[in-house]
């Protein structure tokens, strides 16, 4: 392992204010109309969930909070059950990029309906060894490996749990 | 001599510091009684404590002397002998030298100096003493945080309550504060130190005292902490609040006019901070030591403080100015704390020394913006940088001119008249006619910028106008020069404003707004003395109703326009205008009443509705004369539609009713004499319909039937008993001379029924239902006249589809013979014989109310068609809430009839309906559930505590067997639902204590009422039910018991497809029950992670946001990382 953190002092920035919608008021009073999964659920489901925030593992800041994940990096298609999510390391050499991609992968696994394929991806130009790191993270044999391994569980379970702001 | 033995072991327990403090705290309380009932007198202690208080063990002897401070802080209030206090004083004053037992010196010291009023106080030589021991031998900050706040209160005390003493101290005080206060960090002992500063201050007013000659130290030892900042804001909560600590130190700094030379640059520097805080706190504090510097002090800063007052200004006002219906009374744009204490300030230095205007007089900044304003016409047009320009001129200028009389005439004289010429707006000759000049077209000219700078002037200088009380004593031509300016321009400034209004379309809301509220502001001038004349008022009212009267939609200008009218007349009943009033009265009300009054103009009619009760709800007399139109209204286009047929009119009376209903009756309690207008409007109501003999046309009109039932309940809901009693009169004599009383005499059999097939006519439907209304709301105390007639009216009028019949003999029969000073109602009918007619009984004479009786009969289909026996049940359920609310025993008979209708077949073999059962088990719901439209407390329904819960436990267990004995599909599902809204109905808590029994049958009812969508509702209810009892103590233990079934049915509720609530409950109890036994929930796990799974695909987005986190929670429980 190396000693001490990979960055030091990352950039810390504000969390932006979302508006919740009317959407979901307008939909409540028709039985019938259905609300697909878009961009900000999605995003809400991996930042801004009421319980659960995803962690940096490295510090105690949310993603949201380091940019590492924005909104617009979040790309939703409900009718073809398709979710992509790019990803940016906050330093190029950041060995954390595949156990924050882990964690994403993990969470919506969990939160999005089993027809979904998610991809994940380390956005271009931001890291040392993108490709090497894309084709971990979208292997199903290395993914479904490295759940079997307890200590990367505990981490990613580590990473998912709540955090009491 | 025993209470000296005692005395000994408890001095013992307090001077021993290896006990408890609440040991000591005991010891103390012991001694002090004694010494306060007098068994031990404070020599006598003294002399027993002599050991403890000259011993040489420090410890010994500081908790000696520390118990007798206590004691003297404990004997405050009790007389001692002034020797006494002299030698105790004398001593503690000596102790204070000693440092291990200056706690005790310091209490004692301040126990003595706080005695006043009572015999032996301190004199003031012991003062003077005790103050220079102090001075002398304590150094304050190196002692612990509770002595320096005794220190600091020895202070003040001393300083409070022996002046005299301390001025002979002279210098020696003022640097005893100096030293104490240096580097103190804690806030209250900083409270009391600038306390301290203050009473210094006041001590030592000579330019050569001590307070004088050493004021830059001392300012210098207090200034450090300004502005004050707390390092750690998270602490105690008994610390002082950073206000009150921060008003402490500003009054510390504005305490003495010796501190000006170094107060003010500082203050004026902190202002230019970019800190929030302290650029409030400077703010704050420049306003106090204005007050307290004076004028000749403060002058010498003038033109350093207005660049700085100014830039705060400006900096902190924002550009965006609201043009919407709620900032027409107040300034219109957003204010920060910074902005409030600017404009504070500025008041402040204004009204305390005019010549300050003279700098804001000559200011370019405030000049130049007369020169730039007419360069842009529109306020959108307008650069930001010149918007705030605008809003801050307007602002200092308002401000300033607020502040007095003598400012103001200077403003409007500086600047009125050039604000007037740029705007284009003349001046009135001497003959009073306007003076045309070449430009005619006044709306060319309109500049956003100059109106508003126009009408915030306008607003401010209205409250400069004397009440008519002073305006007797003070010479007003003198004062006032601004009125005589403002007068000058006022018809030319009202024209300008009107010509706004009138020009401005749709899409421009700025136009519309400016106009009206500078209307608004020209109208608001109080009193005699206003500058604006009688006609001219006049001309404005003129403007506003025209404009309300000729929009035909609800535009902006007319939403405007209403609340500018709303508000002048509420402004002139304030100040109770008399002239005012008339004028208003007969421009404004007037009109709008008889636009009311006629069917035929432009405007639509809810919007006259609308705009006349805002109107005229602002003075009782104008409440009058709207009721009154509402009356004519009500009666001309009800006799329209009778001899005419025109449907338009009946439209008309059934917004008016609704206007009536929802805008006059909640307002009852704010306006004065409203109900007997109300009460005088329902007997016309009668009145009409009495004289209105034939209704020539048929109408299906059941919207105005609604209304009028409505505005008839519930005017008759708010009268007094006596009007009530009036109305009922009335509406009986109607009922008497309709055709209706022919039906009291049909006979209460199926034939007699069926005979009448006929339906009632249009005319007596209407007087039916009204009259109905009017017994609902009747309080019991009403004397209904000829209650048995009346009740076989309802009965047979029920018996053929009019559900407001049964709600009314509901409503008879909950209040019957109840009501303490009616007693006419008892004489004339009792409770007794109303049932016996009801419940009259085909065969013998044996009154019960049962299934033998013929409404029983009907219901259970022994005779009668279906529709007979569909609204029979729903009148028995009516009857039977009235009878359950007063607590009458005979409605668990009908209970039993209702649920003898549930089952499959009656007594006699034959099959029941469908629709029957149905009606049946909404009757459930009737009984149970709160109505609005009758038997509420509105309506003055008896009710008796804990009805409900005696209904639950009558029919609970009934209902319970019969379900297990149910034959058909049907007549389960049907119980069910009856048992559903009677579980669902009752407080939560006594579900609680019955969940053991309950759970099954709730269960079951689940899976039930989730095959049909019909019952979705009944559904959601049962669900909540369910959902409380998984989150109580008390049902824990069942619901561990049933987690197996209650698991079952969630998951299966989880994918209900026809309402969503339902199916996010679900989720959320599945959630609550991990909070159960491990062992009892892991076996589910599977189940319900499958479920949730599915649910994370459900349509609805609340759903799936349960779903993710019920899905995370039941997976943490089989997670391997999670300890179990």
């Amino acid at each position: 392992m190396v000693s001490g953190l990979i960055n030091e002092n990352p950039i810390v920035y504000e969390r932006k204010e979302r508006v919740r919608d009317v959407r979901t008021d307008s939909s409540n009073t028709n039985e019938l109309s259905v609300d697909a999964i878009d961009q900000l659920e999605v995003f809400d489901i991996l930042i801004a969930h009421h319980i659960r925030d995803i962690k940096d593992p490295e510090h105690p800041y949310s993603l949201e909070q380091l940019k590492v994940l924005t909104e617009d990096s979040v790309e939703v298609d409900d009718t073809k059950s398709h979710v992509r999510v790019t990803f940016t390391p906050t330093v190029e050499h950041c060995s954390m990029a595949t156990i924050i991609g882990l964690c994403v992968r993990v969470k919506l696994m969990r939160s999005l309906p089993p027809r979904y394929k998610i991809d994940i991806r380390v956005a271009p130009g931001t890291h040392a060894t993108e490709a090497a790191v894309n084709k971990q993270l979208n292997d199903k044999e290395r993914v479904a490996a490295a759940l079997e391994n307890p200590n990367l569980v505990e981490m990613v379970d580590e990473c998912l749990s709540p955090s009491f702001e | 001599m025993a209470a000296l033995n005692n005395l000994t072991e408890h001095l013992e327990a307090f001077v021993d510091v290896t006990r408890s403090p609440t040991h000591h705290a005991e010891s103390l309380k012991a001694i002090a009684t004694s010494l306060e009932k007098g068994v031990l007198s404070i020599n006598q202690l003294v002399v027993e404590m002599d050991m403890y208080l000259t011993t040489t063990d420090d410890v010994v002897r500081a908790r000696g002397i520390l118990l007798l401070a206590e004691m003297l802080d404990y004997l405050k209030s009790k007389p001692l002998d002034n020797a006494v206090v002299h030698s105790l004083v004398g001593f503690f004053t000596a102790k204070l030298a000693e440092w291990r037992s200056v706690r005790g010196a310091l209490s004692g010291c301040l126990a003595l100096i706080k005695r006043k009023g009572v015999a032996g106080v301190v004199t003031a030589v012991d003062a003077e003493a005790v103050a220079k021991s102090m001075a002398q031998s304590i150094q304050v900050q190196s002692l612990a945080l509770y002595d320096r706040k005794l220190c600091f209160e020895l202070l003040e005390c001393l300083l409070e309550q022996y002046p005299e003493a301390m001025i002979n101290l002279g210098d020696l005080m003022v640097y005893a504060t100096c030293e104490a206060i240096d580097g103190e960090k804690d806030p209250p002992c900083l409270m009391i130190a600038f306390h301290v500063v203050e009473l210094l201050a006041r001590l030592f007013p000579s330019p050569s005292g001590p307070v004088a000659s050493e004021a830059s130290d001392l300012f210098e030892f207090i200034s450090c902490y300004f502005p004050l900042h707390y390092t750690h804001t998270k602490g105690d909560e008994a610390s002082i609040p950073r206000e009150d600590l921060s008003r402490g130190l500003s009054l510390a700094i504005s305490s003495t006019p010796f501190f000006e030379p170094y107060a003010i640059p500082l203050l004026l520097e902190k202002l230019s901070s970019s800190l929030p805080v302290a650029k409030v706190d400077s703010l704050k504090c420049l306003k106090d030591c204005a007050v307290n510097y004076g004028v000749s002090r403060m002058k010498k800063h003038y033109k350093y403080l207005w660049p700085a007052l100014k830039d705060a200004l400006y900096a902190s006002t924002k550009t965006d100015l609201s043009f919407g219906l709620e900032s027409l009374t107040s300034p219109g744009f957003g204010m920060g704390e910074i902005h409030r204490e600017a404009v504070n300030l500025l008041q402040r230095l204004v009204k305390q020394d005019i010549s300050f205007l003279g700098l804001v007089v000559e200011d370019i900044r405030v000049n130049m913006v007369f020169d730039t304003i007419s360069r842009y016409s529109r306020y959108e047009e307008m650069l930001d940088t010149s918007k705030l320009e605008v809003l801050v001129v307007s602002q200092i200028l308002s401000v300033s001119a607020r502040s007095s009389v003598e400012s103001c005439n200077i403003i409007f004289e500086t600047f009125f008249s050039r604000l007037m010429n740029t705007l284009g707006i003349v001046e009135k000759t001497s003959t009073g006619d306007l003076v045309h000049n070449e430009i005619s077209t006044v709306s060319t000219r309109l500049y956003h910028g100059g109106l508003h700078l126009c009408i915030e002037l306008l607003t401010t200088s209205k409250d400069l106008i004397p009440s008519s009380e002073e305006c007797t004593s003070t010479p007003e031509s003198a004062q006032q020069s601004w009125c005589s300016i403002v007068s000058r321009f006022s018809a030319s400034l009202i024209e300008a404003f009107t010509s706004a209004v009138q020009s401005s379309n749709d899409d421009c809301s700025a136009d519309a707004y400016l106009g009206v509220k500078g209307l608004l502001a020209m109208g608001m001038f109080r009193g005699g003395s206003s500058p604006v004349s009688r006609s001219e008022f006049e001309k404005i009212l003129t403007t506003l109703t025209s404009i309300i009267t000729a929009n035909s939609a609800k535009t902006v200008k007319w939403e405007l326009a209403l609340k500018a009218l709303v508000c002048m007349g509420s402004f002139i009943d304030r100040y109770s205008e008399s002239e005012k009033a008339m004028s208003y009265m007969a421009i404004v009300v007037e009109n709008l009443v008889s636009l009311v009054r006629s069917s035929h103009c432009s405007l639509p009619h809810p919007m006259i509705l609308e705009a006349t009760s805002e109107v005229c709800s602002t003075r009782p007399t104008y409440v009058e004369k709207m009721v009154e139109g509402f009356e004519e209204a009500f009666c001309s286009s009800f006799s329209d539609f009778c001899v005419n047929g025109n449907f338009k009119s009946i439209e008309n009376c059934s917004q008016l009713l609704e206007c009536v209903t929802n805008k006059l009756l909640p307002r009852l309690t704010e306006i004065d004499g409203l109900e007997k207008s109300l009460v005088h409007f329902a007997i016309s109501m009668w009145n009409q319909i009495e004289s209105s003999v034939v209704f020539s046309y048929d109408f299906n009109g059941r919207e105005f039937v609604e209304a009028a039932m409505k505005t008839m309940g519930e005017i008759v809901g708010v009268a007094s008993v006596d009007s009530q009693n009036s109305i009922i009169q009335k509406a009986y004599n109607v009922i008497s001379s309709s055709t209706l009383p022919a039906m009291e005499s049909i006979p209460l059999t199926v034939a007699a029924l069926e005979g009448l097939q006929r339906d009632l006519s249009t005319r007596d439907e209407l007087i039916l239902s009204l009259f109905a209304s009017v017994i609902i709301g009747a309080s019991p105390k009403a004397s209904i006249p000829d209650v048995k007639s009346l009740v076989h009216l309802f009965l047979v009028s029920f018996l053929k589809g009019y559900i407001r019949a049964a709600q009314a003999l509901g409503s008879m029969i909950n209040k019957l013979g109840t009501g303490s000073g009616g007693t006419n109602i008892s004489t004339d009918c009792s409770l007794e014989e109303a049932c016996d007619i009801i419940f009259h009984e085909s065969d013998s004479s044996k009154t019960i109310c049962g299934s033998e009786t013929f409404l029983g009969k009907i219901c259970l289909g022994f005779c009668g068609s279906l529709d007979h026996q569909t609204r029979a049940i729903t009148g028995l359920a009516w009857i039977g809430k009235g009878l359950l609310m007063r607590g009458d025993k005979r409605v668990n008979e009908i209970a039993l009839v209702l649920m003898e209708c549930l089952k499959s077949t009656n007594s006699s073999g034959n099959a029941l309906h469908p629709s029957t059962m149905k009606h049946a088990a909404d009757a459930f719901l009737t009984l149970m559930s709160d109505s609005e439209v009758c038997l509420n407390r509105k309506f003055h329904a008896v009710i008796r505590p804990l009805y409900k819960q005696r209904f639950f436990s009558i029919t609970v267990p009934i209902l319970e067997s019969l379900i297990v004995n149910s034959q058909t599909p049907l007549s389960r599902t049907m119980l069910h639902v009856a048992l559903a809204h009677v579980v669902s109905n009752v407080p939560v808590t006594v579900i609680l204590d019955n969940t053991k029994k309950l759970l099954p049958v709730i269960l079951e009812g689940l899976s039930v009422l989730s095959v049909d969508s019909v019952h979705k509702e009944t559904l959601f209810s049962l669900l909540l039910v369910l959902s409380g009892t998984l989150t109580d103590i008390k049902g824990q233990q069942s619901v561990s018991d049933n987690a197996h079934r209650i698991i079952e049915c969630l998951v299966k509720l989880t994918s209900y497809p026809h309402l969503m609530v339902v199916r996010e409950t679900a989720i959320q109890c599945l959630a609550t029950l991990l909070e159960l036994p491990h062992g009892r929930i892991y076996p589910f796990r599977r189940e319900v992670l499958q479920a949730v799974t599915k649910a994370l695909d459900d349509p609805k987005r609340r759903v799936r946001e349960e779903a993710i986190k019920c899905r995370q929670a039941w997976t943490s429980i089989s997670s391997r990382s999670t300890p179990f």
